[in-house]
């Protein structure tokens, strides 16, 4: 069904046909269109589920946690403090491999208080064992929401997955929005360690060096596995549905010398920067990453690389130039852009590349910097 | 608008009360094979709460002493399903777990096990929005009135006058009403109890999870390596702690207040504080002024309950 939606009612669209039996969360700006949409279903009856108003983002993962664990579907959404006020949490849920679903619509952190998009919040998480995908239209939240299920529950996955959206410029635009009957694209969930009473068991007491060890691998092993389930969900998707994603969304990269590479909303504008720059006989390319954990194999061979970094890892660089630097041993144009929600143009994309200086970085906006 | 403890009330289930500890299921669900401490008091606490229980049940419990009691993997001595989980998310986790099962159908009891730093310092946050959400699961703090595994650290749950690793010459501050935290929230069902009356125990536990919604039940639990006193006086310092009272107890139905047998005691004649605070190492040095001022909580305390006993 056609419609027009904002990237915040895309999500809680794609929630409300997935079912989950437990919503628990907590209201944050950007993200608070979700829950309140969702809420609203769940009220009026379009959802049959359960919504936990809890008083907090902590209490929001440990209520899915408490939910997950009897076997049920989960969902909840956050942003920015949140997300950091229930890390310890999103670290809980990963290693007790319960498939929760998440919307984070990204947001910088305070002080001072600044609402609007960047993805530092998300990628602090990046190494609790959650999945993490960043979307970059109101279409492509939906569907990666709808996938997002069917991919954590996975028996060979069971890991928590994170759907990102860039705060205002994607959960609060509105776009033209697909929806479509899931149908048994998401099957029934079937959580091989739910609790039941009937069978006694202890979840997450004392754990051993060995055991413990064994458990992160554990995690490891499924994160790597994920990728095949990913492809195959976003093959079957396709298939069902028509339309087709990738861990990347590439944008006239074969021939290109140089590829710029960013994610989220940035990755829409690239194509347009991509253009400009094809016009001025600048052979240069898009590659717009979609999953940051599984971080997938990129194809940058042979090509100059400049990474848009819309987050910081104080005293060590821009975290996806850096992620891109390790696996591919090579140098980038790392430039830092977009924080806080900074305005950042296709112009101004277009002349990232065309000024590139590798193996530097570039903070955007600031005088006097490297 | 409609009083949710009138919600509660009709769909309470009828209670039989239980007179003799012949009634006790012999049903074990704590296996001899805990690593608690000699005389523990709140595994004896856990071994009658799992009993009132039954097997229907999980026990969802923080960082605490019974994080460790139960065994390390891939053993455990819980005969009953568990879920461990972090320390100050113990009543959220417990609210997912409630909805889920009541969502599915299933009656499964939801009992948080946590200590008083899960309860009334990290967890309260937690506690009080599962409380206030009116939550179906019953509550049980297990009070030993410091941060025992970690090796006793004060707590908000400590007692002016004791000495632990954080207050070598006491603490300076008042132990915190939880119960009166949790009073304000309305629960239909509320009860203190302690390790020294185990029948009393397992009968306010049978008792609250008859009810629909958030129940409490604050169980002291004296602990020897903590308060520093023999291992084989743990049943009798419960009981010196009740006839002095610095602990009474009582159990609160919609509001109304029932002061216990004990404790009607010892309001009438409380035994010397200085009987319970002597034989314990944690109050060793106690000046005569803090006996004082704990001797004067503990009348406040009586009139108090007396006043409001009288009144519901």
């Amino acid at each position: 069904m056609k419609k027009i939606a904002t990237g915040n009612k895309a999500v809680a669209e794609a929630v409300k046909q997935a079912k989950p039996s437990v919503v628990a969360a907590y209201p944050i700006t950007p993200q608070t269109e979700i829950v309140e949409t969702i809420a609203d279903y769940v009220t009026s009856g379009q959802l049959e589920s359960r919504y936990i108003p809890v008083e907090s983002e902590h209490s929001a993962m440990a209520a899915c946690i408490g939910a997950s664990i009897t076997g049920v579907r989960t969902f909840t959404a956050t942003s920015s403090h949140g997300l950091l006020y229930m890390h310890e949490m999103t670290n809980w849920a990963a290693g007790a491999r319960l498939p929760v679903v998440m919307a984070n619509v990204n947001r910088s952190i305070g002080p001072g208080w600044n609402i609007w998009a960047e993805h530092t919040d998300a990628l602090q998480e990046r190494d609790t064992g959650w999945l993490q995908v960043y979307v970059a239209t109101v279409q492509e939240a939906y569907d990666a929401t709808l996938m997002a299920f069917r991919i954590a529950e996975h028996n060979d996955v069971l890991l928590p997955v994170m759907v990102n959206l860039d705060g205002f410029s994607l959960s609060h635009i509105m776009q033209p929005l697909d929806t479509v009957e899931p149908g048994d694209f998401i099957p029934p969930i079937h959580l091989p360690h739910a609790i039941d009473p009937k069978n006694p068991t202890s979840y997450g007491g004392l754990t051993g060096p060995n055991d413990h060890f064994r458990f992160r691998w554990d995690i490891e092993r499924s994160m790597r596995d994920s990728v095949k389930v990913i492809e195959a969900t976003q093959k079957e998707f396709a298939k069902r549905f028509g339309r087709s994603y990738g861990f990347t969304e590439d944008y006239r990269c074969e021939d290109a010398d140089v590829i710029l590479v960013s994610m989220g909303t940035f990755g829409k504008e690239a194509e347009v920067a991509i253009d400009i720059l094809r016009k001025e006989g600048i052979k240069a390319g898009s590659m717009r990453l979609r999953w940051f954990r599984p971080f997938p194999k990129l194809e940058l061979a042979g090509k100059e690389v400049v990474v848009i970094d819309r987050d910081y890892s104080f005293g060590s660089g821009g975290i996806l130039a850096k992620e891109i630097t390790a696996q591919t041993k090579r140098e980038v144009y790392s430039v830092i852009a977009g924080i806080g929600g900074q305005e950042v143009t296709y112009d101004d994309l277009a002349d990232f590349v065309r000024k590139r200086r590798i193996g530097t970085e570039f903070w955007f906006g600031v005088t006097g910097n490297v | 608008m409609i009083d949710p403890r009138s919600l509660f009330a009709i769909t309470c289930k009828s209670f039989q009360e239980l007179n003799t500890i012949a009634e006790i299921p012999k049903e074990e669900y704590i296996k001899k094979c805990t690593s608690a401490c000699a005389g523990c008091s709140s595994s004896l606490n856990l071994r009658y709460v799992t009993k009132a229980a039954g097997p229907d049940t999980v026990l969802v419990v923080p960082a605490c002493c019974t994080s460790v009691i139960q065994g390390i993997y891939p053993n455990t001595a819980m005969n009953i399903s568990v879920y461990n989980i972090a320390f100050g998310a113990a009543a959220a986790c417990a609210s997912g777990m409630s909805n889920a099962f009541r969502q599915a159908g299933k009656k499964t009891n939801v009992i948080v096990y946590a200590g008083d730093g899960g309860t009334l310092d990290i967890g309260i946050q937690a506690m009080s929005g599962a409380f206030e959400r009116g939550t179906d699961f019953l509550y049980i703090c297990y009070d030993n009135e410091a941060y025992g595994n970690t090796g006793m650290q004060r707590s908000g749950g400590t007692p002016l006058g004791a000495r632990t690793t954080t207050t070598p010459t006491g603490k300076t501050d008042a132990k915190k009403d939880i119960d009166a935290i949790i009073a304000a929230h309305n629960p239909p069902y509320m009860a203190t109890a302690c390790s020294a009356y185990p029948q009393d125990v397992f009968k306010k536990v049978q008792k609250a999870l008859t009810f629909r919604g958030p129940t409490f039940i604050h169980i002291l639990a004296p602990c020897p390596p903590g308060w520093r006193y023999p291992t084989e006086k743990t049943i009798e310092m419960g009981k010196l702690a009740v006839k002095s009272g610095i602990w009474v107890l009582y159990e609160r139905e919609y509001g109304k207040l029932t002061v216990g047998a004990p404790s009607k005691a010892a309001m009438k004649k409380p035994i010397p504080l200085e009987d319970y605070l002597a034989p314990q190492g944690r109050f060793k040095g106690i000046d005569a002024k803090t006996v004082e001022i704990l001797k004067q909580q503990i009348q406040k305390n009586f009139a108090r309950l007396a006043a409001e006993e009288a009144a519901s």
